[in-house]
């Protein structure tokens, strides 16, 4: 399949005052397909976010090209959907007026944005749950909330950070499931950026694994684990291979991260 | 009303009935001096002279209308400028602390000054109301706005909402609980320094009822006014949390 996102030599330094400059990424190269699903993981540190905001349009100021279809983006696009780690779903609204929140600032008709909403809603399993608020939900129930409300904007690729990284592991897994089958529904794009290594086999077709600060593409795993695929996987041993070998690429990365970490706090 | 509304309003009535019925006991048994604090049934039992002899509705009305007047001031001022505190990041750091100095003054002292300036009129009542009004509302609105979610914020450029529908369906929404309590300690204070203008220049409404009643050694009159004054500070306090809740449901 054509590539449908690709990243060219991307990097990002952040200037802080009174500080010296930090260099979060430095050149990264990434071609996605179209219809693939892949995780970028990495140690915290290693620039994840950075990139996640850079694909979504969040950030301007960094050097290099986002691609879409060839061409260059600037700012957010219409072909990307952004699903956040935190709880973003808006208190105030209902999970229906949530979903239909994208479609309301495109100017559809209320009766065809509820409609469209519904048809979201049930996909990720909260029929039922029209009319609760965010306050009412669990924190699964609200992720569930804000990746239908991205979902809505029918975007070609679906650019998640660690959006169940607040959840249990148990919940993690089941809603991964979730978005296996959303996926193979929809055949979208999708980006996971995430910390969990078990989630990153799970769900990719390939698995980034990114180096600490500055954040550099170490390398690429692809998991060639069959499809359909359910979090059952997890109890093949391909499956553990996978693991083992990824926490081997990242382990290195992630003990460098946590001694300069640990040789930050002595400085002060 | 729901069940769950409902209970806080009767447990809260039941709780004021319990404390007129103690304080009728500690008055009639000798406890509390009954020239200092009346019967709560003597208070009740002279609402209607006073409404003969000093218009209590009428006057009511007067201090309701002043302090809804000096609060629309108060809302036209503290908004604008709250959100201008907000967008100018200088201006909102240099004027906070001086703004939340000014608050915690006595501006009701200051009326020999504005009855120079407007005399002895409403206007002086209005104006003075709205002083110590707007400014709770600035701070708070500009707090309620740096207060919104970055995330929301970035939901909203990721759907590439446009910067008035940003601020009217995100940043309005996440910031009107914050705003709405600046709103709420702004009416309150208005009203409090409406009444004591009024109280001390013998002029307009409940105030001037507390001031008469209370030179003429009429104990439950006086304290009947003050439930008065405890009506419009209920109204208006009802009203916003009305308001509140018709802006953000939950």
């Amino acid at each position: 399949m054509a590539d449908i996102l690709e990243i060219k030599n991307v990097s990002k330094t952040y200037n802080a005052d009174g500080d010296s400059p930090v260099k979060a990424l430095d050149g990264v190269d990434l071609n996605i397909a179209e219809g693939e699903f892949v995780s970028i993981i990495g140690p915290s540190g290693c620039g994840k976010s950075t990139l996640f905001n850079i694909i979504g349009g969040l950030i301007d100021d960094h050097d290099g090209e986002v691609l879409i279809d060839g061409h260059e983006v600037d700012g957010a696009h219409k072909d990307v959907g952004v699903v956040f780690q935190e709880e973003s779903t808006f208190p105030w609204r209902s999970t229906l007026d949530n979903v239909a929140f994208p479609l309301e600032i495109e100017g559809i008709d209320k009766a065809e944005r509820e409609e469209t909403a519904r048809k979201f809603i049930k996909l990720v399993g909260l029929e039922g749950f029209e009319n609760h608020f965010p306050a009412q939900l669990s924190g699964g129930m609200k992720q569930r909330t804000a990746v239908a409300r991205t979902l809505a904007y029918e975007p070609r690729i679906m650019l998640m950070d660690e959006p169940f990284g607040a959840l249990d592991e148990q919940t993690r897994m089941l809603l991964g499931d979730k978005m296996l089958e959303i996926w193979a529904a929809l055949n979208q794009t999708m980006l996971l950026i995430t910390h969990n290594i078990t989630e990153a086999v799970q769900l990719s077709d390939r698995v980034v694994v990114m180096s600490y600060r500055p954040g550099i593409i170490k390398e690429i795993i692809p998991i060639e684990l069959p499809r359909p695929r359910t979090s059952e996987v997890i109890a093949t041993a391909e499956f553990g291979t996978y693991v083992g070998k990824l926490w081997t690429l990242l382990r290195e990365e992630a003990s460098r991260g946590m001694a300069e970490a640990e040789a930050s706090i002595a400085a002060t | 009303m729901t069940r769950l509304h409902k209970v806080p309003v009767i447990v809260g009535l039941f709780g004021l009935l319990a404390c007129a019925v103690l304080l009728e006991l500690a008055v009639n048994f000798g406890w509390v001096m009954e020239i200092i604090v009346p019967r709560p049934t003597d208070t009740v039992l002279s609402f209607p002279s006073l409404q003969e002899d000093m218009d209590l509705v009428g006057n009511f009305f007067v201090t309701l209308g002043m302090t809804a007047a000096a609060t629309a001031l108060a809302l036209l001022i503290g908004l604008p400028f709250g959100y201008f505190l907000y967008r100018r990041e200088a201006y909102g750091v240099a004027y906070e602390g001086w703004l939340a100095a000014a608050f915690s003054t006595p501006i009701v002292l200051l009326y020999p000054l504005f009855l120079v300036i407007f005399g002895r009129n409403h206007m002086t009542l209005i104006v003075m109301g709205c002083i110590p009004g707007a400014i709770p509302i600035a701070i708070q609105t500009r707090q309620g706005l740096l207060g919104v979610s970055k995330t929301l914020l970035n939901v909203g450029r990721s759907f590439n909402v446009s910067e008035r529908d940003m601020f009217r369906k995100i940043m309005l929404p996440s910031a009107v609980p914050t705003i709405f309590t600046g709103i709420r300690i702004g009416v309150m204070y208005t009203l409090v320094n409406i009444v004591a203008i009024e109280y001390l220049i013998d002029f307009g409404g409940l105030g001037r009822i507390v001031s008469q009643m209370y030179d003429n050694f009429s104990i439950p009159e006086t304290y009947a006014a003050i439930v008065a004054v405890i009506l419009v500070s209920t109204f208006f306090y009802w009203g916003f949390g009305r308001v509140e809740k018709w802006l953000r449901p939950v």
